[in-house]
């Protein structure tokens, strides 16, 4: 027994990334340093990250992020993240690095603002692969409004560690 | 191993049989529904049960025929009403061997025991008169938990122990999801003023063995309060046999509606408590700067109460005693061991807590390797299994038994052997699905 929506939500490259968890790190993150954050202009890496839980299951993922540069010319430098959850979890977590790594600060926001709005249409929006790269294969998830929340475990992370690190 | 052998006294009773079940099921119209384009197969009883009609009917026929406020009026209506909602109590007192005036209506379970705890601090801040300073709580006394609770049977103790200065202990859970006994002997000391535990677990299924537990707590004279939502519905339970001091149970796992829950208090304990909720219906006499305060249970029921569920509740139990407990209880027992037997021989599942070696209510809690519960959950889902999936309010244990999550199967009296086995084949189908060889 295996229906057609439950393929449409748990899409191949879901289940792959799952298993793979690109970004994920093995140990605990380091600790951030203790310094006060450096200036936007100074040009100096400015990390930061959150810790979200979802509250159903427990699930939690932590993400890391790493910001160069001021203005609209920011650049998510790196991201790293550790969690533990369900597949959608940890599998938009491992699509969330792949996706946003590399990109202006600008641009990761309004991704995150399509995958969010997608998320929430009840299956109403076909996804815009061509903003949202891999992270399209989770428009399957609308039609489940009790998992939403895991597909949006990590970017709402994503979203509230970039706070501190721009202006 | 401490623990004792499953008391031979338990489940003496001849289980449902599968035609008196079939019979059963046509007083739940729910279970009529489609999920998925499958038929219901409803195996989360555990988190709430469903209602038969003769429930359903109770809570109309008073809406129909006699709504109104009960104990107030002299008019023939609030005379029925009040016949009703007091009706309602004694029988469901005479259900777990108790007196009419030991039950206490609140609005769940989880409200019972938040009652119980700000009564307790109540009385630790002197109110309730020199009666109640059995009750006072302060730096240097225990309260004793134990690692397997339900939040609703942790967190007001928490919070209890912040309030009064006192000091939150617990009795450890061992490797296969039993309570540490030989640990609760030492936990359970001098200064232990309060013993509060599950009688059943509502994630591994585990019963507690309560006389050992109550005899270690009657030994420093503390108090017992027995959360007893998991075996209330599932098991006869006599309280006063018990001996536990406090119980509490909800009504919508035991086919009554959701917003009514039991709290049961022994009646001079009861009487020398000093309230929490307070306003009207539960005084004497009122002045600008005092009140006098009604005996038990009114005491403990300020405000419009929950009058159409406690009939309704009533409704339930009666339902439940024609069917007769031990014969559900053994019914149950058939259906927990055909689940633990059928979760043991799929490959990756571990089934949280001990096996069939302990006496245990019809529930299993498990773990599948390389799939997480809200998975398993959902594959389930489509199928138009209903299981519960998440950490079942119970954190503690979960990080206890090595898990975030599990996947818990619930069985009662309407569930089916077919239905146990369906739940049991589809998820074989689970591993492979999400690509997970074991």
């Amino acid at each position: 027994m295996t229906s057609t929506a439950l393929q449409q939500l748990y899409q191949q490259i879901i289940l792959d990334h799952a298993k793979a968890r690109h970004g994920s790190s093995a140990g605990p993150l380091a600790a951030l340093p203790d310094a006060p954050l450096p200036d936007p202009a100074s040009g100096e890496l400015r990390l930061a990250e959150s810790h979200q839980i979802n509250t159903t299951c427990g699930d939690d993922v932590t993400v890391r992020v790493g910001v160069r540069g001021d203005g609209t010319a920011a650049v998510i430098e790196e991201f790293a993240w550790r969690g533990d959850g369900c597949s959608i979890s940890m599998a938009s977590a491992s699509v969330l690095h792949d996706t946003v790594r590399g990109v202006t600060v600008v641009e990761a926001r309004a991704m995150l603002d399509t995958y969010r709005e997608m998320l929430r249409s009840r299956g109403t929006i076909e996804p815009d692969e061509e903003i949202l790269g891999d992270a399209a294969a989770f428009s399957g998830v609308s039609r489940y409004p009790a998992r939403v929340k895991c597909a949006m475990l990590a970017w709402v992370a994503f979203e509230a560690a970039l706070l501190p690190v721009v202006d | 191993m401490t623990l004792p052998a499953p008391s031979s006294t338990r489940a003496t009773a001849r289980p449902l049989t599968d035609e008196e079940v079939a019979r059963i099921r046509n007083d739940f119209p729910i279970l009529e529904t489609r999920v998925n384009g499958h038929p219901l197969n409803y195996l989360d009883s555990g988190a709430t049960s469903q209602n038969p009609v003769s429930v359903m009917e109770a809570e109309q026929e008073f809406y129909e025929q006699r709504n109104s406020a009960v104990h107030r009026g002299a008019h023939t209506l609030a005379f029925g009403a009040t016949e009703a909602f007091e009706g309602a109590r004694a029988t469901v007192a005479a259900f777990v061997g108790a007196r009419a005036d030991e039950i206490v209506w609140t609005s769940n379970a989880t409200e019972a025991i938040n009652l119980v705890t700000y009564s307790l601090s109540n009385a630790s801040l002197g109110l309730g008169g020199p009666q109640a300073r059995r009750f006072a709580l302060g730096t240097g006394d225990e309260i004793v938990v134990t690692e397997m609770e339900h939040h609703a049977n942790l967190i007001p103790w928490q919070q209890l122990a912040l309030r009064t200065g006192a000091t939150l202990k617990f009795i450890p859970v061992l490797d296969d999801g039993t309570l540490d006994l030989a640990a609760a002997g030492t936990v359970i000391g001098a200064r232990t003023r309060v013993l509060a535990f599950t009688h059943a677990s509502n994630v591994v299924g585990t019963i507690n063995p309560v006389a050992e537990l109550v005899a270690l707590a009657r030994a420093v004279g503390a108090l017992v309060l027995l959360d007893a939502c998991q075996s209330v519905p599932h098991l006869p339970v006599d309280l006063a046999a018990l001996d536990v001091d406090f119980a509490v149970f909800s009504g919508h796992k035991m086919l009554g509606p959701t917003g009514i829950g039991v709290l049961y208090g022994k009646a001079e304990l009861l009487a020398d408590l000093p309230p929490f909720l307070t306003g009207g219906s539960m005084i004497t006499t009122v002045d600008m700067h005092t009140a006098e305060f009604l005996a038990p249970p009114q005491r403990f029921e300020a405000g419009t109460q929950r009058i159409s569920q406690a009939i309704a509740l009533a409704a339930a139990v009666d339902y439940l005693t024609e069917t007769g407990m031990g014969r559900i209880e053994a019914r149950e027992a058939e259906l927990g061991r055909r689940l633990l037997i059928g979760l043991s021989d799929i490959p990756g599942v571990r089934v949280l807590g001990p096996g069939l070696e302990a006496e245990r209510i019809g529930l299993a809690g498990f773990d599948l390797a390389g799939v997480h519960a809200h998975d398993v959950g959902q594959y389930l889902d489509e199928a138009g299994i209903a299981v519960r999936v998440g950490h079942h309010c119970a954190q503690p244990l979960h990080r206890r038994l090595g898990v975030t999550a599990s996947t818990r199967a619930s069985t009662y009296l309407y569930t089916t052997t077919d239905e146990v086995d369906h739940f049991l084949a589809t998820l074989r189908e689970v591993a492979p699905f999400f690509g997970v060889r074991s």
